[in-house]
């Protein structure tokens, strides 16, 4: 078996058995069982295995539990606060900016590491942005919606 | 020249249905109450032809009795006052958990937060054919009325009794019966508890209308929305069970390959690894998917290959293959087209390429199975539940009723969920390996061993009058599909028919299946016509149609449209379509935006009126036809599959292009209310009209008529429309 691994995420460290070459999203999903993170493709091309390496949003299937290990990790059930969703979160929600939601979690991620990066997006921006983010369901401008509702609720939370 | 063997055919368009094979009702009233609890159960028998297609034929039986054998959905009142409905219905992605258990808070008269639905569980709910054609909405919103309405005039019974007075003067109404001559009222829990009443009924149509409707009618928000943002809700790819192993399957080279050597011996010696091999079948199954995926490496192959179809060649392939001449269903003709276009001031002639084009659910097909006891339970994202089921049952010989096939709620299929590979995939390694099995396939599997929407060719030739009006009409399809062939506009005469091609590549089902194909060339056509009448494009569509509802989404589309417009900038064009199919009415007004340097196409801004009758949830409606219309302009624009020698050329996101966040035009829906006429689904239709809209507005800024799908995978380039007259 692997030499034993620990890895951080949402705060909690976990001892990994899984190999150091594993691309992070196995270890996550089926090691860890933090099943929101998900698998659309493999490639790096869809966004759906979107999680916060140190902060940043990266695709989890394209780096190996080894590389990831570093840093701290987010994943979207990181994101609840004493049973207070994220306002991305919330602001998905009430946009219902979603269909079958095999996306959400990816779209989530990618717009909280954008809104801690820049706090006030332009829409070319998030289109910008999460370009690197499949919905098949066309649900986009709802998603957009959503990000520039969370932003808004963010700023005032700021206040 | 070899086309592949396969056991699935072309998903069956809507005139097709066939009949239902014979099944068992599995759950008698004991184990339904055991199940549940104590309470009030209220069984519902469908009435309808279309409805009969979603149940089974024969008979089956309930506590030893007869049961009616076309029950088709079924409700439970508990002790605690929840709510139960149940259908052979899957969840995927369209919203119908939602409309639905509107549909039985409105009808039930409790609040909508009571009622849970249980879907496509094939233990657990009644049979149905599949999640596909729109029929989720016009067959289970009636049902559902009327057995919410049987539940309630049986909880009346029941207060009534325990009152002892006549059932008239008492009244349902938030969650509980009142009589207000006595001022005094029973909740739905109190009246459901001790009880294990059961009540079968026929369906008949629902009394209460539309106009009437509290719940039902209103946006209300996703159910379960919650777990799908904070990533809890359980997909069939998140299964997880005790001891599970994770299953990789290998794939041939190419279409229609066979295997002629083959040493695992690699793949065996490495840990906690087992291979199968079952004739042609081999897989593995390993502790994790990354070991899996290695293993699977590991095995060394030779194939024999053999020559295959390629893309290049498709569609004179599929005019000269075409069957040599098509049966009456597929011929509708009336008067004499010769005649209409010897009559013609103006004839057009054209002929539209429709590519093969993937679903790519962003869930790739995932299945996980569990033997136990020579019982199979498999979990996994199908439209087809039961279907599934019985494949299953039909490859481990064992009677349907020790497989159990549930669809968690899924990401999404897009009509190309209806096979059962995954779930047959882990069942088998299941078995192999004694302990349960996850598979999920790569996108790259998803791109090129699910199905396609089948490739097209369409002919069309038609003459107008000097006014203007529709003389002839010609109108043959090679090979994509039925849907949506017959023209909606007036003309007398007409010859409609469509030619069958063997399959070529595996296809089926797509949303609007070849409605999309059909109306794309149509309203192409009928564009091009208008141009050599010299008519605007929506003054010609109104002068050759007399459908009111069709007449309507044009005209409600074309008003918050703003046609007709002037263009303001170079490179700017719109355009239009319309149409009808599965009781869905659409126009599409389409703006685009051409860089005439680069060839650059921006679809700027959509406006699309929809009209599906009476309309159960605004909310759940608008998020279907805008995601309708950007799903359809990946078709539209450059969605394409590239094959050669039996291989997928662009088996991945990178390759095979998709709508992303930048070709997302501004959209708005025009949604028309007819609280007069019953409603009828909404996952299909409102994708139909945007591919000629925009090809139109193409036309408009450029000049270049597009006569194919995809219009644009490059960029702008001219296609040749033949124009005589």
């Amino acid at each position: 078996m692997a030499k034993s691994l620990e890895i951080e995420v949402n705060g909690k460290r976990y001892a990994v058995s899984y190999a150091p070459d594993t691309p992070l999203l196995y270890v996550l999903h089926d090691e860890l069982g933090l099943t929101g993170t998900k698998y659309g493709c493999g490639e790096g091309q869809c966004g759906a295995c979107t999680v916060l390496i140190g902060g940043a949003p990266r695709r989890s299937c394209q780096i190996s539990v080894s590389a990831a290990a570093t840093k701290p990790v987010t994943t979207v059930e990181g994101l609840e606060k004493d049973g207070k969703l994220h306002p991305v979160q919330q602001a998905f929600l009430e946009a219902g900016a979603f269909q079958c939601a095999f996306c959400t979690s990816g779209m989530v991620m990618s717009s909280v590491g954008l809104l801690q990066a820049n706090a006030n997006p332009k829409r070319e921006d998030l289109v910008q942005f999460l370009q690197g983010n499949i919905c098949r369901c066309g649900t986009h401008p709802r998603i957009i919606k959503a990000v520039q509702r969370a932003a808004k609720m963010m700023q005032e939370r700021a206040r | 020249m070899n086309t592949i063997k396969q056991n699935f055919v072309a998903e069956p368009e809507r005139f097709e249905f066939t009949a239902a094979p014979i099944h068992k009702f599995d759950l008698a009233r004991r184990e339904f109450f055991k199940l549940l609890g104590s309470g009030i159960a209220i069984f519902v028998v469908a009435k309808d032809a279309f409805a009969m297609q979603e149940t089974p034929a024969g008979s089956r039986s309930f506590h030893n009795e007869e049961l009616p054998k076309e029950i088709s959905s079924w409700l439970h009142v508990g002790e605690d006052g929840v709510v139960t409905g149940f259908t052979g219905k899957a969840e995927v992605g369209q919203n119908i958990r939602t409309s639905i258990s509107q549909t039985i808070a409105d009808e039930l008269r409790v609040p909508f937060e009571s009622v849970r639905l249980v879907m496509a569980d094939t233990t657990l709910t009644p049979f149905d054919a599949g999640t596909f054609g729109s029929r989720s909405t016009p067959t289970m919103t009636p049902q559902f009325r009327r057995v919410a309405e049987a539940a309630r005039d049986l909880l009346i019974g029941v207060a009534a009794k325990e009152w002892n007075v006549p059932p008239e003067g008492l009244v349902a109404g938030d969650a509980k019966v009142t009589d207000p001559a006595a001022k005094r009222s029973l909740s739905y829990a109190e009246l459901a508890r001790g009880k294990a009443l059961a009540q079968n009924l026929p369906a008949e149509d629902p009394v209460t209308p539309a106009t009437e409707w509290k719940v039902a009618g209103t946006p209300l928000p996703k159910v379960d929305g919650r777990a799908f943002v904070t990533g809890g809700h359980q997909y069939s790819s998140d299964i997880h069970l005790e001891g599970m192993l994770y299953g990789k399957v290998l794939r041939p080279p190419s279409f229609g390959a066979t295997l002629s050597s083959y040493d695992d011996s690699a793949a065996k010696a490495m840990n906690g690894v087992t291979v199968l091999r079952d004739g042609d079948f081999v897989g593995v199954t390993a502790p994790s998917v990354h070991e899996a995926q290695k293993a699977l490496d590991a095995i060394r192959t030779q194939w024999k290959e053999v020559p295959q179809v390629s893309s290049k060649e498709i569609f004179s392939y599929l005019k000269k293959n075409a069957e040599p001449s098509s049966n009456e269903r597929f011929r509708h003709q009336k008067g004499s087209v010769e005649d209409g276009l010897a009559s013609a001031a103006h004839r057009l002639e054209t002929t539209h390429n429709v590519a093969y084009i993937a679903h790519a659910p962003l869930e790739p097909r995932a299945a996980v199975a569990q033997w136990t006891d020579g019982q199979l339970v498999v979990w996994t994202g199908t439209q087809r539940p039961f279907a599934n089921r019985d494949e299953l049952a039909s490859l481990f010989h064992i009677p349907e009723n020790r497989v159990r096939v549930i669809v968690p709620d899924t990401g999404a299929a897009y009509g190309g969920k209806h096979t059962s590979d995954a779930a047959l995939e882990a069942a088998r390694l299941a078995k192999a390996a004694g302990k349960p099995v996850k598979v999920v396939w790569t996108r790259e599997e998803e791109f090129t061993w699910a199905y396609f929407r089948p490739a097209g060719l369409i002919e069309v030739k038609s003459g107008i009058s000097k006014e203007g009006k529709l003389t002839a009409w010609e109108f043959h399809n090679y090979h994509s599909g039925m849907s949506g062939i017959e023209t909606p506009y007036d003309v007398a005469n007409q010859h409609t028919e469509y030619h069958q091609v063997p399959l070529v590549l595996r296809s089926g089902s797509y949303r609007g299946l070849a409605a999309t194909a059909n109306h794309f060339a149509r309203e192409s056509h009928m564009d091009a016509l208008a141009h050599v009448a010299q008519m605007d494009p929506f003054e010609f569509r109104m002068k050759n149609l007399s459908d009111a509802r069709v007449r309507a989404v044009l005209e409600a589309a074309a008003k918050s449209f703003g046609w007709p417009r002037k263009k303001t900038q170079t490179g700017q064009g719109f355009g239009l379509a319309c149409g009808f199919e599965k009781g869905g009415y659409v126009a599409t007004c389409a703006e685009v935006a051409v860089n005439r340097a680069s060839g650059d196409v921006h679809v700027v801004r959509v406006v699309e009126a929809f009209e599906c009758g009476a309309i159960v949830n605004p909310d759940g409606l608008r998020n279907q036809v805008i995601g309708a219309v950007i799903q359809g302009l990946g078709g539209a624009l450059f969605e394409a599959v590239e094959f050669e020698n039996g291989r997928i050329r662009n088996p991945h996101f990178s390759a095979y292009r998709v709508p992303r966040f930048r070709d997302v035009p501004e959209v708005e829906a025009v949604l028309l209310d007819r609280k007069d006429i019953p409603s009828a689904g909404a996952g299909e239709t409102p994708i139909m009209a945007i591919a000629p809209a925009v090809g139109n507005a193409l036309f408009d800024a450029t000049d270049i008529r597009l006569n194919n799908l995809p219009m644009v995978p490059n960029g702008l380039r001219a296609a040749g429309t033949k124009l005589s007259s």
